[in-house]
């Protein structure tokens, strides 16, 4: 019964543990947003941090809560063009009073409430908007008991500090804006040569063999369909190898006996999640290399294997290779706008998603065929494939 | 047991192990096998791989070797050992492999977007594995050292360094084939023996273990003495005696042992006659809560007995989600609906292999007694073939299941070998500059090697759950609660991450050092999940309650991700656009 009792209570002491350690670390955190925020540009920074999120109610509500205590006034409120978004202290039933205020804040100007409520302190207030790019995104609002100078050049001062971390977070949204436009840009790009090569020996199919037309037809409707998708920038390995499959149906028919192409792919790493149409380039810079450039037999191997926590993909061409410094200036983008767009552009679109050390790692010399290596880690933050299509 | 044919049925395994890892890399396709290349792994072969990988050396030796010395209280072992498979199956399985985590970590960054908690999830990763290779590398040095005599620890440094090697030199390739086939081999070594054991057993009138007192020797029996030994008698015996037995040099003449305590110096052999009673020893393993009466004062037994059995049964049935090379295992189904029937198959899978561990046990206890007085009960599995069945087929028998004891612990030790060393180089090192998983193995197999040189003797089973304790109360709480409730927060799971992971891993670690050796202390730290386990999820709660509004912003997105299901097996096609459209406007 006793040991019952001892267990109980040596529950009971851990759990109060925990509690005081999270409670202990809650407090810590509002000690240090304090001492922080004594006064100075850097409280007022620290204070507006949140907004580097862009101005949303969550992101002003936070923001209000951080900068009262700064600037020592019974209340603060955010506003975005339309609304009131975020307020902090008391009197919140100023609420639309400030909005009808909204409707015209050309600059910064001060107003005086008048309240009939019994105590309420607030009786001047000082209205700062908030301008990113010359367009009026919202206001600060700090109210008083009675107007000083120093108040409103200190809501100046908050109001510049906010602005700072708005335009910052436009920033974000522009650099993401772009980001994604680069991928847009990069992503699907299924050369003309292609097309037209394809077109054309389908075309030479269709009298001999209307059956063999009919079948690569289909191949490239599968083919195009997969590369114009539109949901998401990821695949898995195991859709991009299919995708693959029907890119070198379609070049078999053009090339016939003369392209070998070897497998080894360890199904452990088939379901891996890449960059949409990563590899597909890779495979046709091997063809152009391997076949195009040369009239002897081609052979190109794919292989994929397991590496613990990532994927490497190789694939290895017999071809006529290219001279190490002419594919440096491919990779940099520096040789010209005919030279191996494929390259270039999937090594950039790894790099952005696994960072720097995640690149193509390409040998080469004239003559000595080319491989080109992808490790592809297993598992990263924000890379999401979408539910897989079953196959047909 | 005959040598030569052991060691041949151990090389055989590692032979065969290579051939078919080699094999599948050697198959190499031309573009008409596309299909095939392109095919992922279908849930029943995946299934096996992961019962390949999980039935370790534990599960192979240590349960048969469990029930011989406790009896039938420690079939929970087994249960427990299956039953975590169903709570994967109903709260985990599926979410987890939607979210597309590779490894624990993983799921962590991926579900709280904080470096914190992963970081601390690798940790976590990394004690658990090496808790878990522990009693590996042990049952290793365990099974050389019965087949050719060298000591234990060097048996278990030469399954570590080749485990190693293994690893660093790439020997994960076509690894499902490799696990699969290392889940029939054990299944295998354990169904054929079985019914050569269980037409022995007929044939000698089919006798039935007493589990209420001492077991008896059912045959005349010799014991040989490798380590110096205490016995306890309570019965006078006469045995034929070689070595020094209390102090006096005894020449295989015959010496009565009476009731109390002798001494006996090694290397000795004993000779005990048939009918005789087992003595106590102070190598019995000793860790579990003894049913017997005879050991355990009878107040106090029953109580911690108990106790330990709900320590066991959280331990196990929520300890399994949390294993690292299971897991990982769970990345090469396609999609969550392949990762829920894998693990339906994986409980067919173990059941099977489950049933035929206690027969052995059971047998053992009747027929290799001796054991308990050795302290080796888990060489019971290892044995029996030998004293039942005897002559070659005996031989034969023996090297089989010697075999199957090989292909238990390389399994098991290069998946968490494998996995302990991916998170060691993702997440712990890559500040020392060791990036690359095939440098992390080093360090991943050392240190539990250089452990088990040092921590005390533990059996096989007992040892394993004790990792399973550590990841019930760290990891099992982080996977339930991160898959069904919104509210968890990065501080949160940081909060029960430390406190039940760090508290069962201290316990953990205070029990093999030797730490408390009797009474409640002891059982409470060699059992931590009891108490672990509910602490581990109240702490992430808490927090979580306390921290409710720093939840990560993007819990809706992942929540749904992880919830929605995949689209049916046969999805209407979209229909295909071609000729007819155009041919309709061009008219």
């Amino acid at each position: 019964m006793t040991v019952l009792a001892v267990t109980a209570l040596v529950l009971a002491g851990f759990a109060l543990f925990a509690l005081g350690a999270a409670l202990g670390h809650r407090a810590a955190r509002r000690q240090l947003e304090h001492t922080t925020g004594a006064g100075g540009p850097r409280a007022a920074h620290t204070a507006a941090a949140p907004l580097r999120a862009g101005l949303t109610p969550d992101t002003a509500r936070r923001t209000v809560r951080r900068l009262r205590p700064l600037l020592g006034t019974p209340a603060v409120a955010l506003t975005g063009p339309e609304s009131v978004l975020a307020w902090d202290g008391t009197g919140a039933h100023h609420r639309d009073e400030l909005l009808v205020q909204l409707d015209d804040l050309g600059r910064l100007r001060t107003i005086a409430p008048d309240c009939d409520v019994n105590g309420c302190p607030l009786h001047w207030a000082v209205l700062v908007p908030l301008r990113v790019d010359g367009v009026t995104v919202g206001a600060l609002a700090v109210f008083a008991a009675a107007g000083s100078t120093a108040l409103v050049r200190a809501a100046g001062e908050a109001a510049r500090g906010l602005t700072a971390e708005l335009e910052l977070a436009e920033l974000d949204r522009l650099r993401a804006d772009v980001r994604e436009a680069e991928m847009r840009a990069l992503r699907a790009q299924i050369s003309p040569h292609f097309v037209y090569n394809s077109l054309a020996s389908i075309a030479s199919f269709v009298r001999t063999d209307p059956e063999r037309a009919r079948e690569l037809i289909q191949q490239f409707a599968e083919f195009t369909r997969y590369s114009f998708r539109r949901d998401g920038d990821f695949t898995t390995l195991a859709e991009e190898l299919r995708s693959i499959e029907q890119y070198l149906e379609l070049a078999r028919a053009r090339f016939g006996r003369r392209l070998r192409v070897t497998l080894r792919i360890a199904p452990e790493v088939l379901p891996v999640t890449l960059p949409f149409l990563s590899l597909q380039p890779l495979v046709e810079n091997a063809l152009k290399h391997g076949l195009e450039e040369s009239v002897e037999r081609g052979t190109v191997t794919i292989t994929a294997e397991d590496e613990g926590t990532e994927a490497r993909v190789v694939i290895e061409d017999n071809g006529v290779g290219m001279d190490p410094e002419h594919l440096r200036a491919v990779l940099r983008g520096t040789a010209g706008p005919s030279a191996g767009i494929g390259l270039s552009n999937v090594d950039r679109r790894l790099r952005r998603v696994y960072g720097d050390d995640h690149g193509l790692v390409v040998e080469t010399g004239i003559g000595a065929g080319t491989r080109v290596t992808v490790r592809i880690p297993k598992f990263r933050a924000g890379v999401q494939a979408p539910p897989p299509r079953r196959p047909p | 047991m005959n040598q030569t044919y052991g060691v041949a049925g151990v090389t055989a395994v590692v032979l065969a192990t290579v051939l078919v890892g080699a094999l599948g890399l050697r198959v190499s396709r031309t573009t008409s096998d596309f299909h095939v290349a392109s095919r992922t792994v279908a849930p029943h072969l995946n299934a096996t791989a992961v019962s390949g990988e999980y039935l370790s050396a534990a599960s192979f030796l240590g349960v048969a070797g469990l029930v011989l010395a406790q009896g039938a209280g420690m079939l929970w072992f087994p249960v427990g050992y299956t039953a975590g498979f169903l709570v994967l199956l109903v709260f985990v399985a599926a979410p987890l492999r939607r979210s597309g985590a590779y490894t624990l970590p993983d799921f962590a960054e991926a579900r709280l977007e904080s470096r914190a908690v992963r970081r601390t999830a690798g940790v976590l990763v990394v004690g658990i594995g090496w808790l878990y290779l522990l009693p590996q590398l042990r049952g290793a040095g365990l099974t050389l050292r019965l087949l050719t005599g060298v000591p234990g620890w060097l048996g278990g440094l030469v399954v570590a360094a080749v485990v190693t090697a293994a690893v660093a030199a790439g020997g994960m390739r076509s690894v499902t084939l490799v696990q699969a086939f290392h889940y029939w081999l054990k299944l295998a070594a354990l169904l054929v023996p079985a019914a050569f054991l269980l037409l022995a057993w007929r044939a000698d009138h089919a006798p039935v273990p007493a589990w209420d007192e001492r077991p008896v020797f059912h045959r005349a029996t010799t014991v040989r003495v490798d380590r110096p030994l205490t016995l306890t008698v309570r019965e006078p015996v006469r045995v034929t005696a070689s070595g020094i037995v209390d102090g006096v040099a005894a020449h295989g003449g015959s010496l009565n042992l009476a009731e109390g305590r002798h001494r006996i110096g090694a290397p000795a052999t004993l000779r005990f006659p048939a009918g005789a009673r087992v003595p106590l020893s102070d190598r019995s393993p000793r860790r579990t809560t003894p049913s017997e009466g005879a050991e355990a004062p009878p107040s106090s037994g029953e109580t911690h007995s108990l106790y330990a059995t709900y320590g066991l049964v959280l331990a196990t049935f929520l300890g399994t989600m949390g294993l690292p090379h299971v897991v990982v295992r769970f990345y090469t189904n396609p999609d969550g609906r392949a990762a829920r029937r894998t693990t339906v198959i994986v409980l067919g899978l173990l059941g099977a292999f489950y049933v035929l561990v206690p027969l052995y046990g059971v047998l053992g206890r009747l027929y290799a007694p001796d054991l308990l007085l050795t302290g080796d009960t888990d060489a019971a599995v290892l044995v029996l073939p030998q004293r039942l069945v005897g002559g070659v087929t005996g031989d034969l028998l023996g090297a089989l299941v010697a075999g199957g004891a090989c292909a238990a612990f390389l399994s098991t030790a290069s998946g968490l070998t494998l996995s302990v060393a991916g998170v060691l180089a993702q997440d712990v090192l890559p500040a020392l500059g060791v990036r690359h998983v095939r440098l992390a193995a080093l360090p991943a197999v050392a240190v539990p090697a250089a452990a088990g040189a040092v921590a005390g003797d533990l059996p096989a089973a007992d040892a394993v759950g004790l990792a399973f304790a550590v990841s019930a109360s760290s990891f099992c709480p982080l996977l339930v609660l991160g898959i069904w409730w919104r509210g968890l927060t990065a501080p949160g799971a940081l909060a029960g991450l430390v406190l039940g992971g760090g508290s069962a891993l201290a316990a953990v670690t205070l029990t093999l050092a030797g730490g408390a050796r009797s009474g409640w202390p002891h059982t409470l730290l060699a059992w931590p999940a009891v108490w672990s386990v509910p602490l581990g999820f109240a702490a992430m709660v808490l927090t979580s309650l306390a921290t409710r509004d720093r939840v990560p912003p993007g819990t809706a997105a992942t929540l749904a991700r992880l919830h929605r299901p995949e689209p049916g097996p046969n999805p209407p096609e979209e229909p295909v656009r071609g000729g007819r459209t155009s041919a309709g406007r061009r008219s």
